[in-house]
């Protein structure tokens, strides 16, 4: 079945290596350096999907990445899969598999096909106005709207490939390796700055590489001889990095740019193993230099989506590259002289171009002249009217346009034919430079939008600025170049050029055709299906703004972003409404510009890599022992541990009740550790906590309270004073660096004045944190010399002692209503202490807990976390420690914000036990809290914020924030559960030892 | 991705600052005297502009130090960088 649509043999693909492939099941060949659409089209198969909404069969378009039709599944129900890839950008290799997308049962039946035939009743917008209503109905219509839409799939299983992320910086950056590109890195190189020049294409060389007219040329060569040269001396040339198939994907401000290299999605599968894929290029460039080059667009008239019809200058790649007949009667349709070369290429491969319609009124160039010498018609102010043939393109009619191209006249005249060439015209592919916020002006002349206000260290060169001849490509970039390299001169300034000029243009959005445009079928967005009388109708039901339109008809929505139609969508909609192209504006061109892989875009920042981890020095020793592990911010901490198959709750139990039997140990390592000096210091703490700190004596420890400005809890800590001038202080696990950031923010900022120095030290110490009625005597048995007596070192005091050599600070200050001693060591020493004191408590069975039981203990003591019994919303007054906030004090971070009239509310949250009426029934944490039941709607008094069974008082406990709480000691509330209502009592938040006598027993 | 100039350290990416809202709000000296209103504009109000706007920054992957910036939001172009407790230069 397979057919040979090779024309000749080119000089770009490897004709002595066959490779073989599947596309939908069938073996097909190709050469090497072909890409999947060369591939197909050589093997004569155009039919490659089907559109989005319509389900009409489409064929290969285009050359690039601007494809909207070729959109394929590449090895599908594997683990390297890869859904929404452009035919005419993947390389074929031996082996590969490609199916078509968006087709069910088969690209060749399609049961969606159906929906062609419906498409009076798919107007623009139909899926907002038919699916939104009822709403109740929303989860029919999307598994409806989902399971025939379908754009691929993506892998089921791990991707196997390597990514990776590169930083590059340099002098100048050029993006886009045709003639313009080449010559600019090349000039830029040789004048000594750091180049690296880009292309997404496999070869350098642009459009001009394959060039075959004989009227281009610079100095008496054809210009893609001459460049090939230009190109030849690249390899000599220091201080440039040349990248291909390298695609950049966003240019954000300031010069940065993300560009992914592609590795190894040309190569065979062995040879994909173990390397590299994709690579992310970060590139911050003090200079870019735009060489993007421009998109072919085609022209909207009634069913222009056949497969069969192409670009024409896609046709003239295919064949001038590739060495690929696109068919075996080609017509061409255009408005512009670009049709004109395509078909005399075409003409000397022997390939049979029938006609040329051309919707201007005269050309009068050389070209013409040549075509009509070859003996091609050309039909002069005609446009396609029609094209017929359902799965291939195979008759298109043509009619004589009137004067002002909105009607067509005279008869109609059928032309058989298998490919039709559309050339509407160029547009420079701007969508980099306005990423990069630069402004666009429009041409009136041109139709087009070219760079007007750059920003600065930024040009445009070449025919993405609006230049599409040579020699005012060639002149032009002289000029520019010399002035933004601040040279006197470029290699190529003698070079003489020659080229075809145009004199005619004529340029119409939406070309009439002999049926009224209700009963035709324009495309202007051919992946979404869009077309003109979407657009039409959209403007008739009041929409005015370019972006509104493009939403409302989902034009220029598709993967490839609308780079074949938006300008034509914008000039329907200016003819329409009567305005200036110029003034209607675009649609914003967002990153990507191609399609990004995931892998690319998170690089070697996966599996184990995929976050930081932090680690305590005694993490070792937990894995040993088998604890369970939870992630506190960045920290890795020991949850529990259990022993011979506990379940955790069984866990817990044991771990709380030995920590008040007889000894507990916690390793305490992540909790944040500031070490704070200066003569100010003293004054600084009195103004971060809500609390005085002057009087606190040198080795005495104090809990502090800190506030946001707005009044609210924002972290607490003990801190110690270790001299005059010297504090350490403590933050929470998780609020750690948020907590130095703020205090350096007061003392930078509000208070410069102070004498004061802050120092992060959480990683340099490792703390272990005895605790139980025998924690004395373990300490004892590690430190003999130590007097441990109440006298000496009482509850809130802080010794500095050592075990053997090692210094240590020692804190006796408690978490657990235990007596309990925090031991900090050099973090190296971490281990050893922990050991140390493991072996030491033996006898008393120490008991190595985690957070979970320090939770529980802490719980039962009625200490709050902050960020568990707090939110946000709660003050120290709602916290019911009025206790904590100095009267006295004139002003503390917060202070103000407390006698706000909110914060003041007597029917604020605020923090209370709750106890079960039932001890054993556990409250939910996050539970809510109502006080009447049959109140409807139900009237939410507050939540659960901390619930556990406690072993200790063999009871269940929980705290919560209600609503006026602090007033309702003793009053029942109600709980409300899916299946039952739980009645609690309120209750003193402080259920252990309410007294504190174990501190000192 | 702005490249931003700290004052004490140079040009670096901008990933290594941490932006810190608007700048040359100072903290009233006498909360206490201040009506909740008074302090509500100090608390709460900022302005977001659409042009040019004083901002603080803070290198907090770096250095850690505050300074200032003159931003024009609409283009992202950083018109000045100063340090904290410097009158804004004109531009
Ligand atoms: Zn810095």
């Amino acid at each position: 079945m397979s057919e040979n649509l090779r024309v000749k043999s080119s000089q770009y693909i490897d004709e002595t290596t066959r490779v073989s492939f599947k596309f939908n099941g069938t073996t097909y060949y190709g050469f090497k350096g072909d890409t999947l659409a060369s591939a197909l089209l050589a093997n004569n198969v155009h039919l490659v999907g089907r559109s989005f909404k319509y389900h009409r069969p489409r064929g290969i378009m285009t050359s690039g990445s601007e494809e909207p039709n070729a959109i394929v599944q590449i090895n599908p129900n594997t683990n390297r899969t890869e859904p929404n890839v452009r035919a005419t950008e993947v390389e074929i290799y031996e082996g590969m598999e490609a199916s078509s997308q968006n087709c069910w049962p088969s690209v060749n039946f399609d049961i969606g096909g159906i929906n062609n035939f419906l498409s009076p009743l798919l107007p623009a917008g139909f899926y907002y106005k038919t699916f939104m209503w009822p709403a109740s109905f929303w989860e029919k219509y999307e598994y409806f709207i989902r399971h025939s839409a379908g754009l691929g799939k993506s892998p089921t299983s791990n991707d196997p490939d390597i990514y990776d992320h590169r930083n590059i910086h340099c002098d100048v950056l050029v993006v886009g390796a045709g003639i313009s590109g080449i010559l600019a890195a090349k000039n830029a190189a040789k004048n000594n700055y750091k180049t690296l020049l880009l292309d997404e294409k496999n070869e350098l060389g642009g459009s001009t590489i394959y060039e075959n007219n004989e009227s281009n040329k610079i100095d008496n060569k054809i210009s893609s001889e001459w460049l090939k040269k230009e190109i030849e001396e690249l390899k000599n040339i220091k201080n440039l990095e040349i990248k291909t198939r390298t695609s950049v994907a966003a240019y954000h401000q300031y010069n940065y740019l993300l560009a992914r290299e592609n590795l190894t999605d040309h190569l065979e599968k062995k040879d994909k193993i173990n390397k590299i894929r994709q690579r992310l290029l970060k590139i911050r460039a003090k200079r870019v230099i735009l060489a993007t080059g421009a998109l072919e667009r085609p022209m909207v008239f009634n069913n222009n989506d056949r497969p069969g019809i192409m670009l024409s200058s896609a046709i003239k790649k295919y064949s001038d590259f590739y060495g690929v007949a696109c068919g075996r009667k080609i017509i061409f349709f255009t408005n512009n002289d670009s049709a004109y070369e395509s078909a005399l290429s075409l003409n000397d491969k022997g390939i049979k171009v029938e006609a040329v319609v051309d919707i201007r009124k005269q050309s009068e160039t050389n070209l013409e002249k040549r075509v009509i010498d070859a003996g091609i018609k050309i039909y002069w102010e005609h446009t396609v009217v029609n094209t017929s043939g359902y799965k291939r393109l195979n008759n298109v009619s043509i009619m004589k346009l009137s004067n002002d191209g909105t009607s067509v006249t005279g008869n109609k005249i059928s032309i058989s034919c298998d490919c039709l060439g559309v050339a509407g015209g160029w547009t420079p592919a701007v969508h980099l430079y306005t990423q990069s916020g630069s402004k666009l002006a429009f041409d009136e002349d041109k139709k087009i939008f070219i760079p007007n206000k750059n920003n600065s260290d930024q040009i445009s060169v070449g025919s993405c600025c609006g230049d599409f001849k040579l020699d005012e490509i060639l002149k032009n970039l002289n000029e520019k170049l010399k002035d933004f390299l601040d040279i006197n001169k470029t290699d190529f300034e003698n070079i003489t050029v020659k080229n075809d000029e145009e004199i005619s243009k004529r340029n119409i959005w939406l070309l009439p055709s002999d049926k009224a445009l209700g009963k035709t079928k324009p495309f202007v967005d051919y992946q979404n299906d869009a077309t003109a009388k979407d657009i039409k109708l959209a403007l008739r039901e009041g929409f005015r703004s370019i972006e509104h339109v493009k939403r409302y008809t989902t034009t220029g929505m598709g993967t490839d972003q609308g780079k074949l139609g938006n300008m034509h969508a914008l000039g329907i909609i200016a003819d329409t409404a009567g305005v200036k192209m110029g003034e209607l504006g675009t649609t914003t061109f967002r990153p990507p510009y191609t399609p990004l892989t995931f892998g690319t875009i998170v690089g070697r920042n996966v599996g184990k890599f995929f976050d930081i981890f932090r680690r305590t020095p005694m993490n070792d020793w937990h894995v040993e022992q088998k604890a369970e592990f939870e992630n506190v911010g960045q920290w890795k901490r020991a949850w529990y541990y259990p022993i011979d198959g506990e379940t955790m709750h069984q866990a817990v139990q044991r771990e709380s009740k030995a920590a008040r039997e007889s000894s507990g140990i916690l390793d305490a390592s992540t909790l944040g550790k500031i070490d704070i000096q200066g003569s100010d210091a003293s004054e600084f703490l009195n103004r971060v906590y809500t609390n005085a700190w002057s009087k606190l004596g040198i080795g005495k420890c104090r809990y502090g309270l800190m506030l946001n400005e707005d009044g609210m809890v924002y972290d607490d800590g003990v801190t110690t004073r270790l001299g005059e001038n010297h504090y350490l202080m403590t933050t929470t696990t998780g609020g750690a660096a948020n907590v130095l950031g703020k205090l350096e923010d007061y003392l930078q900022t509000e208070w410069p004045e102070l004498d004061v120095y802050l120092t992060s030290v959480t990683d340099q110490f490792a703390t272990a944190s005895l605790c139980g009625p025998n924690s004395k005597k373990i300490l004892k048995k590690i430190i003999p010399d130590l007097d441990l007596s109440d006298e000496n070192f009482p509850h809130m005091s802080f010794k500095e002692a050592k075990i053997g050599s090692i210094v240590c600070r020692i804190m006796r200050i408690s978490f657990t209503g235990e007596q309990s001693f925090e031991i900090n060591v050099q973090a190296s020493y971490g281990k050893a202490l922990w050991e140390k004191c493991i072996e030491a408590g033996r006898e008393f069975n120490i008991t190595p807990y985690g957070t979970e039981t320090m939770h529980l203990l802490r719980a039962e003591k009625g200490f709050i976390i902050v960020g568990q019994d707090t939110d946000g919303t709660m003050t120290p007054i709602d916290l019911q420690m009025d206790w904590i906030v100095s009267k006295k004090k004139y002003d503390f971070i917060g202070k103000r914000s407390l006698y706000r009239s909110d914060t003041m509310r007597e029917d604020r949250k605020q923090l209370v036990g709750l106890l079960t009426d039932d001890p054993k029934v556990v409250l939910e944490e996050g539970a809510q809290i109502v006080s009447e039941l049959n109140k409807n709607p139900v009237e939410m008094l507050g939540h659960v914020t901390s619930s556990y069974f406690s072993p200790n008082l063999n009871k269940s406990i929980a705290l919560a924030v209600v609503r006026g709480g602090k007033d309702m000691m003793g009053k029942k509330l109600f709980i409300p559960m899916e299946d039952k209502t739980i009645n609690v009592t309120v209750s003193n938040p402080v259920f252990f030892d309410q007294t504190n006598e174990r501190l000192n027993a | 991705m702005f490249v931003i100039n700290c004052p004490y350290c140079g040009e670096r990416d901008q990933q290594e600052f941490k932006a810190g809202g608007e700048a040359h709000i100072e903290r009233p000296k006498q909360p206490t005297e201040l009506s909740d209103d008074e302090w509500a504009e100090y608390l709460f109000m900022r302005k977001n502009i659409k042009g040019i706007q004083y901002e603080r920054w803070n290198h907090a992957h770096g250095c850690r130090k505050w300074f200032n910036m003159i931003r024009d939001t609409s283009n992202d172009e950083i018109k000045a960088i100063y340090k904290m407790g410097e009158k804004p230069p004109s531009i």
